[in-house]
């Protein structure tokens, strides 16, 4: 074995430029569609009308236990089949079925941030005659987002990690430049060595540093 | 009346087409599923042990594992390991082979965080109680801390598990024929995109509903054994909805 | 008043404490201290909170490290070995050694609830001692009908009541055959209506004078029935030593007197 320092130097360009540019535009979008969604998920989940409550807890259940590969082909080649017949670009695809899976994950962890909330913070707010949007949005929601943010983290790294799925359906990402670069040349070792460095270089440190954050808020 | 085979090719329509394909893949992702999470409890075991060990070395080869797997998703691991390393070693793996062995890492990576964080939780006095009653070492992680931990591996463990189940369509990916890979196929031959990747989610769900069954019941023997009595039933909801403390069973794999 | 000779083990003793430090970072727990107890002695440690009894115990039971000095059990040391001059810690199989002649009843009796009632006492004396199963089985029953709970072998210790849990760990840890019993504040976490019931059982084991027994506890009614011997302690230093009737009734140390003034008010 022996790696072609010069075909590396060439391709990282590329790689690094219009690759990561996919990559990053992945994550940023798909982290919020998930960070929105499913904010309005956990709230529908508390809705007390019932049927709105089950449909999105069943929501959340199915979006959970299937795959995220097979998400993104339901939303890229069904949808142009099925009235009204919309075709997504694989990217606006990509982007849209990553955040709804994961939307589904956060608005677990908002859910979680909200029950955290001590019950006599509601009470205090209903003591205070505050009406019911401004309970939320100026006492539980702050304090719920709080207790969040270490597993909001935790999935934004995810959505980060689990982008390279969207190569499966023809997005040039990282992976799916390196891929490309490989199949040009029938080479695969130096561009996805790169590539996969590349996603270690920055998910570890940022999952330890998630890691340190969570520790600090648990005091 | 006669039983109706979900598999059969005489069923009217897309079914018929479809669902031979669809059952085979589903054999396949079965297959898949088991073998990897065969491998990922081995060494979730073997890392997570090693992870509490006081040796420094043994410890922070653990702890390489742990983050060099959880650094990169099952795809792009999939990916190194099918295309890439036959340039290192020389020949390459079988994709279904590559497959497992990626997921098996993977997932033991996770694995063995749920393993560290539950034994780590066994409350202290009860490592003291085995030193005072003369236990040896092993003896102690062997009959007193273990059994105690093994009740809180389980939840999170579940969640891993289903995790599993869904990273297994990725080896779709090198062309391992499983359930996405036929799904796939079949779809380039026939069309009818809707039904059969609609079909397919419901497998994929169902087999994730019979993985949070199967471990629920092994959660409650395993609350039994410590004399923890757990609810029969249930609020409607997966066990893996409520995320466990640790963070591998929070947000998850991230 | 301990007519400690050269150094060196001896058998005279069963516990012997020489110059024993123990300290948490800053902290002294135990400050260079002394002391001697005989075979089958009864002694009491009482004192202010912090001032080092379960630290003791603890360092007896190995499950703290020492600072400096050296403690003998029985003529061996605890958790030292002699190499040519000098002493070295100890490794496990010496621990494990001199740990047989102990046994522990804790504050929060620690049974193990992924045993029945019979495993937890039998588990030691099979897996430890290597008993053979059936011999480690009768002598446990042996022992329930002691503790009063015969007929709770086979249940799970979650379902049994605190004063009923303490008593199977203090059947437990007799399984072992120790020669020295640790007892750290076993009934300071019981309901008061399971105390009596515990005291008595130990009241019974010490009167047999076959053990010999460390006791950490705040009852001083309880500490003079089963105590031969009293050591008031304060900043990791014995205070005040001598027999309970006089410890408790004429203490000759001012901070003894307030010890216990403010125990009777409590």
């Amino acid at each position: 074995m022996n790696w072609d320092w010069e075909w590396t130097r060439e391709f990282s360009v590329e790689l690094f430029t219009t690759g990561l540019k996919v990559t990053a535009q992945i994550t940023v979008f798909g982290a919020i569609v998930a960070f929105i969604f499913g904010l309005l998920l956990a709230l529908l989940r508390r809705s007390k009308i019932l049927w709105v409550s089950t449909a999105a807890r069943w929501f959340i259940q199915f979006v959970r236990s299937t795959p995220l590969l097979v998400q993104l082909f339901f939303l890229f080649y069904v949808l142009p089949t099925i009235p009204p017949n919309i075709k997504l670009s694989a990217l606006t695809a990509g982007i849209l079925g990553l955040g709804v899976h994961y939307a589904c994950y956060t608005a677990e962890v908002y859910r979680a941030g909200i029950d955290g909330v001590p019950p006599g913070q509601f009470e205090a707010a209903t003591a205070l005659n505050l009406p019911q949007v401004r309970t939320w949005t100026s006492v539980i929601l702050p304090q719920a987002l709080r207790r969040s943010l270490p597993a909001l983290g935790n999935v934004l790294v995810a959505i980060f990690k689990e982008s390279p799925q969207l190569s499966i359906i023809t997005v040039l990402d990282v992976i799916g430049t390196a891929q490309e670069l490989g199949s040009e040349r029938f080479r695969y070792l130096e561009p996805l060595t790169v590539a996969g460095l590349f996603f270690l270089v920055l998910a570890i440190p940022a999952s330890i540093m998630i890691r340190r954050l969570e520790r600090r808020l648990e005091y | 009346m006669a039983t109706i085979n979900p598999c059969s090719g005489d069923l009217p329509g897309t079914f018929g087409d479809a669902m031979p394909f669809i059952c085979d893949g589903a054999v396949v992702t079965a297959q898949v599923t088991l073998g990897g999470a065969a491998l990922a409890i081995v060494l979730a075991a073997v890392a997570g042990l090693a992870s509490t060990s006081h040796a420094w070395l043994v410890r922070a080869v653990a702890r390489v594992y742990m983050e060099f797997f959880r650094g990169a998703s099952v795809l792009v691991q999939l990916f190194w390991i099918f295309y890439a390393m036959p340039a290192i070693t020389g020949y390459r793996l079988s994709p279904i082979f590559a497959g497992v062995l990626t997921l098996g890492l993977n997932l033991g990576a996770y694995g063995s965080e749920v393993v560290r964080g539950a034994i780590q939780a066994v409350p202290v006095p009860q490592r003291e109680a085995g030193i005072a009653l003369n236990f040896s070492t092993y003896q102690r992680m062997r009959r007193i801390i273990l059994p105690q931990a093994f009740v809180a591996m389980v939840p999170p463990g579940t969640s891993l598990l289903i995790e599993l189940l869904k990273a297994t369509s990725l080896v779709s990916a090198i062309s391992v024929a499983d359930m996405t890979y036929q799904a796939n196929v079949t779809v380039s031959s026939i069309g009818n995109q809707f039904t059969i990747f609609g079909i397919v989610m419901v497998i994929y769900f169902l087999m994730a509903q019979v993985i949070t069954m199967v471990m629920r019941v092994v959660e409650r023997r395993a609350a039994t054994m410590v004399g923890r009595e757990t609810p029969k039933r249930r609020p409607p909801q997966m066990a893996w909805t409520d995320p466990a403390p640790t963070s591998a069973g929070g947000g998850g794999k991230s | 008043m301990n007519p400690a000779e050269s150094a060196g083990p001896d058998t005279q003793w069963m516990i012997r404490f020489d110059k024993v430090v123990k300290r948490y970072g800053d902290l002294t727990v135990l400050d260079e201290l002394d002391f001697h107890v005989r075979p089958r002695e009864r002694v009491t440690l009482i004192g202010p909170s912090g001032s080092g009894k379960t630290t003791i115990l603890r360092l007896l039971m190995t499950l703290e490290r020492i600072t400096s000095g050296t403690i003998e059990v029985g003529g061996e040391y605890l958790s030292h070995t002699r190499r040519g001059d000098k002493l070295v810690p100890a490794d496990e199989k010496h621990l494990r050694r001199v740990r047989k002649r102990i046994g522990m009843v804790f504050q929060q009796f620690n049974l193990f609830p992924n045993m029945n009632v019979l495993r937890n006492i039998t588990e030691a004396p099979v897996r430890a001692l290597g008993r053979p199963r059936a011999e480690a089985e009768a002598k446990a029953r042996e022992l329930l009908d002691m503790v009063g709970l015969g007929e709770k072998a086979l249940e799970h210790p979650t379902r049994l009541s605190g004063g009923q849990q303490q008593r199977v760990a203090i059947a437990r840890a007799l399984a072992m055959e120790p020669e020295i019993l640790l007892l750290d504040e076993v009934t300071s976490a019981l309901d008061p209506e399971l105390v009596a019931g515990v005291q008595d059982l130990l009241r019974d084991i010490a009167s047999r004078g076959e053990l010999t027994i460390l006791c950490v506890t705040h009852e001083m009614q309880f500490a003079q029935d089963i105590s031969d011997r009293v050591l008031m302690f304060d900043k990791g230093q014995i205070v005040e030593d001598g027999p309970p009737e006089k410890i408790f009734t004429e203490p000759e140390e001012q901070r003894t007197r307030d010890f216990l003034q403010a125990i009777l008010k409590a």
